[in-house]
């Protein structure tokens, strides 16, 4: 977390004092401990087996189906204690401070349930075969509360305590809101809450054992899901790389359009799952290139029609390339089209306006932008704003003027950060391209052959 | 998401056996694509005995429960709308696994049931059999109507499973008394049911991709360790819940394990995406003419083939995979494109330089480091010559000598066989080239792949003629 801006520390005290002062007016008075301590000490086992999620922000354990089992057995003060029993969870990661507010934050979430659960005419203690189906509804409120409550003070202090300032770097800064995805998971493991609760009277201390399999089970898909998909986004990167490294001019290029397109995408308000998908996009846009044959790209002279020609058919070639892998539909159609042109001069399609896939119009700006700012053989990097003024005069014409806006906006927001200039090894196998397809301000020259 | 892993063995098995031998590149003008057979000769042998056998247990245990007359109607409703309901959400887990964990932890649930609230149950062993069938082909029929086909062995897997549970407990009042003694046997029970699980599914894979039964055993318990624990667990927890909750457990159950189900099947989701993609980027050689089309593919089907067939587990099948799509990667550094891009036919330096390239590019993921070192090494003889007879002088031979390792030398040989054979599909020549390298065995080619090699080669021509 660093330093917090003031906000966020009263923010966490304020959530501090109000749980130390509802679960300390009790009552206490027939707390049946035996409960609290089991539970407590699994609340304890599934925090300390906590999943990390987004990079470390965030880490989710199942430790909601114990507090909600509390909820019903020991009512709303034992169940306070059972969720301040994440304190005590043994991991590495969360500072003394993250740890005091998140067992704060439980204890505050299952009191609250807790109240709901009597509120809608729940009965504290072991539930029976008479209790059913009538503590169902209770139940389902105060899971509800819980998971609500959980999430609404944990984005609370997310968006206190978000990054501001800083140089975006595409996956973090926005998003601070957590996702519905998650919300609706931890409402689906609520229901184990009732079986641990409900399973007692039959199996006794058995039952938290039994329902605790299934929840690690989905901690241990959830995890696989999360290293799968860091490994997926690394070994991209890596063959997009393999992919530039031919010519060290355009090195990172797909790395920086990819991170332009996400700005832009952010700033238009893009879903989440389409801003994954145009990232990918972002980063295979030009794989189709190796498919041009190197003395095309480094003739420096007019290219003939069919030099041309082999130019514009690189997008058709990523397409081909990328065609098979399942999840990019969208990202699909953003590869073969982001060399057209809003006025229809574009190519492989001559599409123009609207017919343009929006992936596409996105790609198209953050490529451009990123060709201007980075170095050439035929000239120096230009700076940022020489590039904007650049695209501001192609808008309408070469760009979707709504996407060039929602860039400049963007690049206000975070800045943008420069390529380094290149530096040429004197091994270097890489080639010298004399020609940049994705350059607006020094367009290909090709021979008139009428 | 989930669908695209269905590709995948396919075309390995397209390799190995099946009516869809030829592939894209494998395609011969003038041939009939797909030669005749009758329904009953597609499926394959094993499968068959399987869904035989549930059958005649099917049709027997219907028998018997019509004659005996359906017991406690609801909860069957009730289970076998469960069982429907699972068996609708099939989920694909990778290595072209299908399950219906929702469907078969209910199945499993019926079987153990002892009592709904304080109703004892009375139903038998062939009711569950019944139920469970109903409620699996009910739940089949949709996936039918929209044309994907009938996992019809997976399902008399399952059933089988099921089957076996005679329900013991339901009428011993011993059992009824002690919860700790009902729980032992249907732990016991059910840990048995799925081991059962494992070893059909594992035997059924040995049928269909000429894997070995030990192997085969392995990787599956490994992989259906995680969701088995939580099927046998949620079974379990549904036949206790049944007594307290009555079938209120039934509904309250299902919130919890769809979304165990939808987090495993994001899993599964991006497994498969990871291996398209590599699949698909490894084809940037092809494109930029570095290699013929279609070679990386090829060798890549080759080396699993040869992989299964000297016994591999799945997870290095997996990293040999990935490594053969990706082993000309390094290709894409070089200058000029090598005519063909055969790698056989240049210097061992230059090739040299190539694995060392690719292998760089792979260890920038970060992820992929033993995949690096199997390209790395792709290139190393079997057996240094020269290493060998200056060995000659020591006095204590100290086993063999640290070779590359076995995937590395899996895909040297399927790399040399397809630069010298091709696309070609010529029996002969694949022979040839085959005898070839076996010239070589002495020091360059793992005899052992490339006997491994001929076996696969020769199943192929076989079906070819």
């Amino acid at each position: 977390m660093g330093k917090l801006s003031r906000a966020a520390l009263i923010y966490i005290g304020a959530v501090v004092v109000t749980a130390v002062v509802l679960v300390a007016r009790g009552p206490f008075t027939g707390l049946r401990w035996q409960y609290v301590v089991f539970l407590g000490i699994l609340v304890i086992v599934s925090e300390s087996r906590a999943t990390q999620l987004r990079k470390g922000q965030l880490s989710w354990s199942s430790s909601s189906a114990a507090m909600l089992a509390s909820v019903v057995l020991v009512g709303p003060v034992g169940a306070s204690i059972v969720g301040a029993c994440t304190a005590l969870g043994v991991r590495r990661g969360p500072s003394i401070l993250q740890r005091v507010f998140n067992t704060a934050m439980y204890a505050l979430s299952a009191y609250l349930a807790g109240r709901v659960f009597l509120a809608f005419g729940g009965h504290v203690g072991l539930p029976d075969e008479k209790s059913f189906p009538a503590i169902i509804a209770p139940f389902a409120a105060a899971a509800l509360v819980l998971v609500a409550a959980n999430h609404g003070l944990l984005s609370g202090v997310l968006w206190l305590t978000r990054p501001r300032d800083r140089m975006s770097s595409g996956a973090s800064g926005a998003g601070v809101g957590l996702s519905a995805r998650l919300l609706l998971s931890d409402l689906g493991y609520a229901a184990y809450g009732l079986l641990m609760a409900a399973l007692w009277s039959v199996v006794g201390f058995f039952a938290p054992l039994l329902v605790l399999i299934p929840l690690f089970v989905a901690r241990w898909a959830v995890t696989q899901f999360a290293e799968q998909q860091k490994a997926y986004e690394a070994t991209v990167g890596a063959l997009c790389q393999a992919v530039e490294t031919k010519d060290f001019y355009t090195r990172g290029h797909s790395d920086r359009v990819s991170r332009g397109s996400v700005m832009i995408a952010r700033e238009i308000g893009m879903r989440g799952d389409r801003v994954e998908a145009i990232r990918y996009a972002g980063m295979l846009h030009d794989v189709g290139k190796l498919g041009v044959p190197t003395k095309v790209l480094q003739k420096t002279g007019k290219l003939t029609e069919e030099e041309y020609e082999a130019i514009q058919l690189h997008p058709m070639r990523g397409l081909d390339i990328v065609r098979e892998i399942g999840f990019l539909d969208e990202a699909l159609a953003g590869i073969m089209h982001h060399h057209e042109r809003i006025d229809g001069r574009g190519y492989p399609m001559g599409l123009a306006g609207d017919e343009i896939p929006e992936f596409a119009r996105v790609l198209a700006v953050a490529d451009a932008f990123d060709s201007m700012t980075s170095t050439r053989s035929y000239r120096g990097a230009r700076p940022v704003s020489e590039a904007i003024e650049e695209l501001r005069k192609w808008s309408g014409t070469q760009f979707d003027p709504a996407f060039v806006d929602a860039f400049v906006a963007a690049l206000k927001r975070h800045g943008w950060q420069l390529p380094e200039p290149p530096v040429i090894a004197a091994d270097d196998l890489a080639t010298v391209t004399a020609q940049d397809h994705d350059d607006p301000a020094a367009p290909i020259r090709v021979i008139d052959s009428r | 998401m989930s669908e695209p892993t269905g590709r995948i063995p396919r075309e390995l098995k397209g390799l190995i056996g099946g009516p869809e031998a030829s592939g894209t590149t494998l395609r011969t003008p003038g041939r009939p694509r797909e030669l005749r057979r009758y329904p009953w000769q597609v499926r394959d042998s094993g499968e068959l005995l399987l869904v035989v056998a549930a059958g005649i247990w099917l049709v027997a245990a219907v028998t018997q429960t019509a004659a005996e007359g359906l017991k406690d109607p609801r909860i069957a409703i009730a289970f076998g709308a469960l069982i429907a309901f699972g068996e609708l959400l099939r989920l694909n887990l990778p290595g072209d696994r299908e399950t219906a964990p929702i469907g078969f932890a209910g199945a499993l649930a019926y079987a153990l049931l002892i009592r709904v609230g304080t109703h004892l149950v009375q139903y038998s062993a062939e009711q569950v059999v019944t139920v469970a069938a109903i409620g699996m082909i009910i739940g089949a029929l949709p996936h039918l109507a929209v044309g994907r086909p009938a996992r019809v062995g997976g399902m008399a897997t399952r059933l089988l499973c099921v089957a076996y549970i005679f329900r013991p407990l339901a009428s011993n009042s011993a059992v009824e008394k002690h919860w700790g003694l009902a729980v032992t046997l249907m732990t016991a029970l059910t840990v048995l049911a799925l081991l059962l699980e494992a070893v059909l599914t594992a035997l059924l894979r040995v049928d269909e991709q000429r894997a070995r039964f030990r192997v085969a055993l392995v990787d599956e318990m490994r992989v259906q360790l995680p969701l088995g624990a939580a099927v046998g667990a949620s079974a379990l927890l549904i036949a206790f819940a049944a007594e307290v909750m009555g079938l209120a457990a039934l509904a309250v159950f299902t919130a919890p394990l769809l979304v165990t189900q939808v987090a495993f099947r994001r899993y599964a989701g991006i497994r498969a995406t990871y291996l398209q993609t590599v699949r698909a980027l490894a084809k940037v050689t092809e494109i930029g003419g570095y290699v013929e089309a279609g070679h990386c593919e090829r060798v890549s089907r080759l080396a699993v083939a040869i992989g299964r067939e000297l016994g591999v587990h799945e997870p290095e099948l997996l990293e040999l995979e990935y490594a053969a799509l990706m082993h000309d990667i390094g290709q894409l550094s070089l200058h000029d494109p090598i005519p063909g891009g055969a790698t056989v036919l240049v210097s061992r330096h230059d090739q040299q330089r190539i694995a060392e390239l690719g292998a760089d590019v792979i260890q920038q993921a970060q992820v992929l480091d033993s995949v690096a070192e199997i390209v790395r090494r792709q290139n190393e003889p079997y057996r240094d010559p020269g290493a060998a007879s200056g060995r000659t002088g020591f006095s204590e031979p100290s086993g063999p000598p640290p070779g590359p390792p076995l995937s590395s030398r899996i895909i040297k040989t399927a790399n040399a066989f397809d630069d010298l054979v091709g696309s070609s599909l010529d029996p002969g020549r694949a022979e040839a080239a085959v005898q070839r390298l076996r010239l070589d065995t002495a020091s360059e080619y793992d005899p052992a792949t490339v006997e491994a090699l001929s076996r696969v080669v020769g199943r192929r021509s076989v079906i070819q003629m």
